[in-house]
């Protein structure tokens, strides 16, 4: 009995696409190590996917910007896992309470970019409420109060990550604080 | 089998599976089961429930009559089982034999004593720890000789071996990584197990693929986009077919006379018809595939062009209606758009025999009534920087909860939602490989005056009238089941109720509170003679969407608790 448990249980493991999901796509079956301390950050989309970004390309109290952590020694983009991906915006300072203040970096915060409901993409920024958005299930997060929820499903804030800026780069002060991704269901 | 380097790290995973499971667990060993074959599948004996809607038609309709409607006030849990999972619980405990199979999101398979409840086995699916899972749901499993066949969220089809759980065969459909995932239950036709995916919000290319159920290889595949070369082809222009939607993620019905499945299809991508000039084919439309070699024999196209998130995934249900005389083997479709579409099947193609709104509507001008092409109201058609207001919602008329027919009372009972609009502004988009590609931002609204958001409705289709109209406050997402018995059985709403109706007059007979809401397909069934009804209980997905929606715009928060139990009832003895 104990070992057919085990054996059908083994069995439902789903990595056989493992090795081209990288290249085609958004890495789903990797935990690849994410962001720490003096990585820097490049697009993760749009025309200037994979080039730097420094602290100007992010607009005061405006639009989000989806990047991945870089290795500054190598230039590796750490893209091996959605898990890894970092949503940037830059915000009023003054509005910032004061834990989101000490991790913030002339006004830029950094969180996680995979919602802590199911998983997808936080991929929007909505204006008129200063939130992040995941537009899979409308879950929103106010980046001034450490990502907490403001509205919809998500269980949790979002993860978030420390930032500085060294020598005019921006770069993270350390790794992830707080759980990246869906909570077990 | 699986790949030998990834072995030690599944077996510790499924030491932990197993101490949760042994304890329950009964194993009747490999014998005793009996095989699911076409023509057990074609004609099923009346307390068998073997797949999604029961019988190819579609019709979700169990001849068992030994609940009624003067018994159902004495309708009793029997048993009922925690899924251990929260999310959308959709699919329908399907039997065979006394043996009962149930899927629940995250992919568990668990299969039971259909009367007793004693857990036989239970299938896990370890998935990627990174998978985005925009619909966390599964609709059920497909039964074939001696298997259980599930497909899944990272977008494999698994074979099961129905007496242990074991897994026999899995293949890899397509890639999670691009935006692939499989919710639907799927058909098994002509000896085939045929899949869709979806993931029409993130630039796929739908198809549907028929895999051999022994090995898993596969037999064929169409997509649901044609490419430039093809028939079809032209109603895309430049590259915008390689990324159009058109998903396929409910099951098909099958007309085994004339070998053909009917496929729903979704909308396109992304979702303003402006960035897509021309009509888009086969997005949102019907789809026969010959069974045997996946040729399209026919189509129809619900709605050209489309820019309101109306998939039309559902497919139609096979019934032969009388109209003016005439006999008519009919297509029967509430579409997402809100009209209900009457087509004519036959061996040379689909046609098109009437369509009404059955819900307001106000995006068509009109229909044109050779073709059923509609017309379309520009001051409800979002655009790329044009906002639009529309009814009904994107959410649809109906969305994927399944219309049942009653033969005795030769009634169509629809789920509907009436009375939720949508406000919508496209804006350009990039394609980017698994990423959201909708190209637009939209809030759901309620029409000034409305006093309930779901409805049940009867309508006779030898008459095209509507014969009776339940109401309810809370948006309706319940999948329909009626009976011999002369019922209708239906959960859907927010307040976590399940209810038995009068087939033919819509008065509520019985209800029963549950753990949650209820958006899972009711099934019917019998073991030793007794009449049972099951479904499960699990509120997510869609119906949580719509309704945090509903509460943006009302300026409150509706709680409806999460978590799945799967709930059997039959009459007090």
């Amino acid at each position: 009995m104990e070992r057919r448990e085990l054996l059908k249980a083994a069995a439902g493991v789903g990595l056989v696409l493992r090795g081209r999901q990288a290249a085609a796509g958004q890495a789903v079956g990797d935990s690849a190590p994410g962001p720490r301390a003096g990585d820097r950050f490049v697009f993760a989309l749009g025309a200037r996917r994979g080039e730097p970004i420094v602290p100007s390309d992010l607009a005061p109290g405006g639009a989000l910007l989806l990047a991945w952590p870089m290795d500054p020694a190598s230039g590796a983009v750490r893209d091996g896992s959605r898990l890894n991906q970092v949503a940037l915006v830059r915000l009023d300072p003054a509005t910032l309470d004061a834990a989101t203040a000490a991790r913030a970096a002339d006004g830029i915060v950094a969180y996680s970019g995979v919602c802590s409901h199911t998983g997808c993409d936080v991929s929007e920024w909505i204006d008129s409420t200063r939130t992040l958005l995941c537009p899979c299930h409308d879950s929103e997060f106010d980046p001034a109060r450490g990502a907490e929820v403001v509205l919809g499903p998500a269980p949790r804030r979002l993860a978030a990550l420390p930032l500085a800026i060294v020598d005019g780069a921006l770069e993270a002060a350390g790794g992830f604080i707080g759980r990246v991704g869906a909570d077990p269901p | 089998m699986i790949p030998t380097p990834h072995r030690t790290a599944a077996l510790a995973v499924a030491a932990a599976c197993a101490l949760t499971v042994a304890p329950a667990a009964q194993d009747d060993g490999d014998g005793g089961y009996t095989p699911v074959t076409n023509e057990r599948l074609r004609n099923p004996e009346p307390g068998n429930w073997l797949m999604y809607r029961r019988t190819y038609d579609g019709w979700g309709y169990s001849p068992l009559d030994q609940i009624t409607t003067a018994n159902v006030g004495r309708l009793k849990p029997v048993w009922t089982f925690s899924t251990g999972v929260r999310e959308g619980h959709e699919a329908p405990p399907v039997v065979n034999d006394g043996r009962m199979f149930v899927t629940t999101p995250q992919n568990q398979v668990f299969a039971f004593d259909a009367a007793t409840g004693d857990l036989l086995w239970r299938y896990a699916r370890e998935l990627p720890p990174a998978l985005q899972q925009l619909h966390p749901t599964n609709r059920g499993v497909a039964l074939y000789g001696d298997k259980v066949y599930i497909g899944t969220v990272d977008t494999h089809v698994v074979a099961l071996d129905a007496a242990t759980g074991d897994v026999v065969w899995e293949q890899a459909v397509e890639d999670p990584a691009v935006g692939y995932y499989i919710t639907m239950a799927p058909l098994v036709a002509d000896g085939k197990v045929m899949v869709g995916t979806s993931g029409g919000e993130l630039g796929i290319r739908g198809f549907v693929a028929a895999l051999d159920a022994e090995t898993g290889q596969e037999v064929w595949k169409t997509h649901t986009i044609p490419s430039p070369d093809e028939p079809g082809g032209d109603t895309w222009p430049g590259e915008t077919w390689r990324n159009g939607g058109a998903s396929v993620w409910a099951t098909a019905t099958y007309d085994p006379e004339l070998n053909q499945t009917y496929w729903g299809t979704g909308n396109p991508g992304p979702w303003m018809g402006d960035a897509r000039p021309g009509d888009n084919l086969y997005t949102n439309s019907v789809l026969a595939l010959d069974a045997s070699t996946g040729a399209i024999a026919g189509y129809h196209q619900y709605h050209w062009n489309g820019s309101w998130d109306w998939d039309e995934i559902d497919p139609p249900l096979l019934i032969d209606i009388e109209r003016d005389g005439r006999a008519i083997p009919a297509l029967v479709h509430p579409g997402r758009n809100g009209y209900l579409w009457i087509l004519e099947r036959g061996p040379s193609g689909i046609g098109f025999i009437d369509a009404e709104p059955y819900v307001y509507q106000n995006a068509f001008t009109a229909i044109d009534p050779r073709t059923g092409r509609p017309s379309y109201d520009p001051e409800h058609t979002p655009g790329t920087g044009k906002p639009a207001s529309f009814c009904p919602s994107l959410t649809g008329g109906k969305n994927w909860p399944p219309a049942a027919f009653n033969p005795g009372t030769r009634l169509l009972y629809i789920p509907a939602i009436e009375n939720v609009c949508t406000s919508m502004e496209g804006r350009p988009v990039e394609y980017t490989p698994g990423r959201m590609f909708t190209g637009a931002r939209s809030t759901y609204e309620i029409r000034d005056g409305a006093d309930h958001l779901g409805e049940l409705q009867a309508w006779n289709l030898d008459s095209g009238e509507l014969v009776w109209r339940r109401e309810f406050a809370s948006p309706n997402w319940g999948p329909v089941l009626t009976t011999a018995g002369g019922l209708v059985f239906m959960g859907g709403t927010n307040d976590r109720h399940f209810r038995a109706f009068d087939a033919a007059s819509g008065d509520e007979l019985w209800s029963i509170r549950t753990n949650s809401g209820v958006i899972g397909i009711p099934s019917s069934f019998a073991v030793d003679g007794r009449q049972y009804i099951a479904v499960q209980s699990g509120w997510g997905v869609d119906a949580q969407r719509m309704q945090g929606g509903l509460d943006r715009f009302r300026g409150e928060r509706t709680h409806v608790p999460q978590g799945g139990v799967i709930w059997v009832f039959a009459i007090e003895e």
